[in-house]
């Protein structure tokens, strides 16, 4: 299952992956456990003439056992999950490399980039529709709004997903490892042009990246 | 108060009742959970045609559905069979809205409820049967306008049947107009059925329980009923009033929930979700009764733990009101709250899990019989354990980013809900049937409908995870319009291919319970039976064939192919045929009191239990609901109504 998972391309990912990997083989070793004693006891315990069942209710010591040994294993899952949680979530970069805006609106991503000046919401911001463009290895801090419904943005290769509210700001940040262009489909059903709302994040290596950002800017004064 | 119900109905058994009282507006509990067992079944015929029409969409997006060509071009839904994003929307959104609101809950709370908490805690009826009638048909009146939204400009509700605002309550969004509007209004009037289903429940399981039945003999499905009917008295109220306030907020245009005036969005999904997670029990815990039941019985075993199935079921009810955050954790709600509530929605699984090892701890040791009912409450037991497990990964608020609103959500609550609910409602079903109409559904054609059901249902659902884990949205149109989703493809045929045979698979159910219930058991009926699931089954074994030979995406097969499958579709056929010839027993036989050698009060009622459930005297309780094979006793069950030695009474109540 887990080669289905798309390539990861990004450093925040990996935290996602890993505790993915977690999960799994903590549910796959607990699945075979259980299946297989069940297949056991279909298999031994079925009806046979003249053999009467057990007459037991029950154990305690069972019982406290079962309880208590996933009670361990779940609060030793929640504690390595949360430093995690903290890093993805509430810990929002105070120097990112590069801001970005995206305003989801039916059905398209909005993205707006600041100028030189580093500030949006001045008169030197480029904005383009569905194109997203980030240099490699750099973080990327996104202030996530909405204009009308909920959508929701995610980019599959960096495991990122982030619901957008309107009248709402909410930050989302990573750091792409891999030169390339990956979608961004909408994850929240936002209407009846919700499948097919998607953009495109373009990795660039750092040169390309200014080339770019040159380009851009040269043809937007045009 | 039970003193005066029993007289009333003691008088009412000297006269017949008229057409009108005894099947409409009956006032006797049994007719009025077999009413629900009917409305349910009717919108489960709805509920799965529309699934099988948007994952014909999903396999083979924007080609006509077969069997729809005929609908004229000028249809806004499915011009010429073709199916508009708009109608793809609504069809996912009302599907899962009747699934949950109009299937699973009429049957498993509305009929089982009924049904049998008077029989099994020896009371004559619901404490208010008037209110009972009421709450059936309250529900009617949900069904009827839910269904009226189908038929109304701009079609029927389109915005998930999690009904997220703003698109749900600004009509511009959608273009859905009085769809969405009847959709809320249903859920308001449907909140209130539940909601007198739920005090009556109550109310009965407090006062009305005989002689000796203590709460420590109480059967664990009306433990479970009386846990869902707690739920439903304080999750329904809000669904309720969300439901209002979404019919404010589109009509009387107030604005709750709409941020460009001002409201709120995320109060909806709090709102929504507050009622939300408690109601998944309300759909999970009758279940888990149901097999609590049933596994006893096959195993002819006292159940494994009884006070710690009571405790957990407590556990949940309480828990499950803290939860609610982890469907919001990438909601925007502030991430601090998604710690707690991954940490809140990991101890609800403790709970799950000790029922899951009770479970396991009941077929230890045990003398199995594998009955209909049986597979079924094995099915759910690691059907439910799937299901559970996946939901380890969503409880992961980090794993939840990357997995939320992807099929994988999908895959965890169809195992739940589908292989939870709906495993147990069937083999409930079967179960109680004898009781239910004084027949018993045909063991045969059930272990057909079973095997079917039980692969189908695997190979449906278990690949969505697959799907999620690559990355699939949920409740998209078209999944070719995203690169990153092509390769997966394949998947999505087989899944549908594989929904088609299930939805095929119910037919000798349908077949089953008709003819039971009719009593249809003519010779050229039987082979009627025979031969359309003989029929079924060959042709699910052909097109099998030819996939493995051509794959999923070649539409034709080759003359190999077609040789090998038609062989293979002979074989199967003729198989099916003969031994439904040779085990089908006579169709709607007059059923024994006790065919399952059952210890519980329902089994001492006489068959069919007439009104009043008892004769003139109430049966006295004397031992646990599952005492069976109770060392030194001749027959390996008694009824809770024999004297137990003293011995094992302490260990079994
Ligand atoms: C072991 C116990 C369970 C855990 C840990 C669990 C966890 C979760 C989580 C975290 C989600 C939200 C995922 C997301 O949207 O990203 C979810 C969704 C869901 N769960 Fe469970 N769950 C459990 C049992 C159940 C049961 C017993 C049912 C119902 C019978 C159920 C029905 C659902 C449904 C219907 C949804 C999706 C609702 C939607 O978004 O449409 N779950 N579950
Ligand atoms: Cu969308
Ligand atoms: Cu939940």
């Amino acid at each position: 299952m887990m080669s289905w998972l798309p390539e990861n391309i990004s450093i925040e990912g990996e935290e996602i992956d890993f505790l993915f990997y977690v999960s799994y083989y903590l549910t796959v070793v607990v699945f075979i456990g259980v299946a297989v004693a069940m297949a056991y006891f279909i298999i031994k315990y079925r009806a046979k003439p003249g053999v009467k069942a057990k007459y037991t209710h029950g154990n305690n010591t069972l019982e406290i056992l079962w309880t208590v040994i996933p009670t361990f294993i779940l609060l030793v899952f929640i504690l390595m999950t949360q430093t995690s949680w903290a890093k993805l979530k509430l810990a929002i970069p105070q120097n990112p490399h590069v801001r970005v805006e995206v305003t989801g609106k039916q059905f398209n991503w909005i993205i707006r980039y600041p100028g030189d000046d580093g500030k949006f919401g001045t008169k030197d911001d480029l904005v383009l529709d569905n194109q997203l463009n980030v240099p490699v290895n750099k973080q990327v801090l996104i202030s996530l709004k909405g204009a009308d419904v909920i959508h929701s943005f995610f980019i599959p290769q960096t495991r990122m997903k982030q619901d957008v509210v309107p009248g709402r700001t909410i930050p989302l940040w990573f750091t792409p490892t891999k030169v390339g262009k990956y979608e961004i489909p909408c994850a929240e059903l936002c209407g009846f042009g919700h499948s097919g709302m998607n953009g495109e994040m373009i990795v660039h290596s750092e040169a390309d990246y200014a080339k770019w950002r040159k380009k851009a800017w040269e043809e937007k004064d045009k | 108060m039970s003193e005066t119900t029993a007289d009333a109905h003691g008088a009412h058994d000297h006269h017949e009742g008229g057409f009108w009282s005894t099947y409409v507006f009956s006032l006797d509990h049994k007719m009025i959970a077999r009413q629900f067992l009917w409305l349910g079944l009717i919108m489960m015929v709805v509920g799965g045609i529309l699934a099988l029409i948007f994952r014909w969409q999903l396999a083979w997006p924007e080609t006509q559905v077969w069997g729809f060509e005929w609908i004229s071009d000028e249809s806004e839904g499915m011009p010429e069979g073709y199916v508009t994003p708009n109608f793809y929307n609504m069809a996912v959104t009302m599907h899962a809205t009747i699934m949950v609101f109009l299937v699973v809950m009429p049957i498993l709370v509305g009929c089982f409820g009924n049904f049998l908490i008077p029989l099994m805690i020896g009371a004559r009826d619901m404490a208010f049967p008037v209110l009972n009638m009421l709450s059936f048909w309250v529900a009617v009146l949900g069904a009827v306008i839910m269904t009226a939204g189908f038929f109304v400009e701009g079609g029927h509700a389109a915005s998930g049947w999690t009904g997220y605002a703003p698109l749900s309550t600004v009509p511009e969004y959608t273009g859905v107009f009085m769809g969405q509007t009847l959709w809320a209004l249903s859920l308001f009037v449907l909140s209130f059925s539940s909601l007198m289903g739920s005090i009556n429940y109550i109310t009965t399981l407090i006062n009305m329980r005989t002689e000796g039945m203590t709460w420590f003999r109480v059967p664990l499905v009306v433990w479970s009923l009386f846990v869902t009917a707690i739920l439903g008295l304080l999750a329904l109220p809000i669904l309720g009033s969300a439901g209002a306030m979404m019919i404010f907020d589109r009509v009387f245009e107030t604005n709750f929930f709409n941020p460009a005036k001002g409201g709120e969005p995320l109060l909806w999904q709090h709102l929504f979700w507050y009622f939300g997670h408690p109601e998944v029990y309300i759909l999970i815990l009758p279940g888990m009764g149901i097999a609590s039941e049933l596994l006893p019985v096959f195993c002819r075993k006292p159940i494994f733990g009884y006070r710690a199935m009571v405790y957990a079921m407590l556990a949940i009810a309480f828990l499950s009101w803290i939860v609610w955050g982890h469907h919001m954790f990438q909601s925007g709600m502030n991430p601090a709250l998604g710690s707690a509530f991954m940490m809140t929605t990991l101890v609800i699984a403790i709970p799950s899990a000790i029922k899951t090892f009770n479970w396991l701890g009941t077929l230890w040791g045990g003398s199995i019989r594998f009955t209909v009912p049986m597979l079924h409450a094995l099915a759910f037991v690691i059907l439910f354990v799937i299901g559970g497990l996946s939901g380890i990964f969503m409880a992961s608020n980090v794993v939840d980013i990357y997995i939320h609103d992807t099929y994988f959500i999908v895959a965890h609550f169809h195992y739940v809900i589908f292989g939870g609910s709906v495993f147990a409602l069937f083999g409930g079903i079967q179960y109680w049937f004898p009781k239910m109409f004084g027949r018993a559904m045909d063991e045969a054609l059930g272990k057909v409908h079973f095997w079917l059901t039980f692969i189908f249902f695997n190979m449906v659902f278990f690949p969505m995870h697959i799907l999620g884990v690559g990355g699939h949205m949920r409740r998209i149109y078209n999944p070719m319009q995203y690169e990153f989703l092509q390769g997966m493809q394949p998947i999505n045929v087989m899944i549908t291919l594989s929904a088609l045979a299930l939805g095929l698979s119910q037919i000798p159910f349908v077949f089953n319970f008709f003819a039971t219930v009719f009593r249809w058991n003519a010779k050229w009926f039987r082979v009627l039976i025979q031969a359309v699931s003989a029929l079924v089954v060959g042709f699910i074994g052909y097109k099998s064939v030819a996939v493995m030979f051509e794959g999923m995406m070649e539409p034709e097969p080759s003359t190999g192919a077609r040789i090998a499958g038609t062989v293979v579709a002979v074989a199967l056929a003729v198989w099916i045929y003969r031994y439904l010839e040779k085990s089908m027993a006579p169709l709607g036989a007059d059923a024994p009191q006790n065919p399952w050698d059952a210890n519980t009060l329902e089994w001492v009622a006489p068959t069919p239990a007439p009104h009043g459930n008892f004769g003139p005297t109430l049966p006295v309780v004397r031992r646990g609901p599952y005492e069976y094979s109770v060392p030194g006793e001749e027959a390996d069950w008694a009824p809770q109504t024999e004297t137990i030695d003293p011995k094992y009474a302490e260990a079994g109540h």
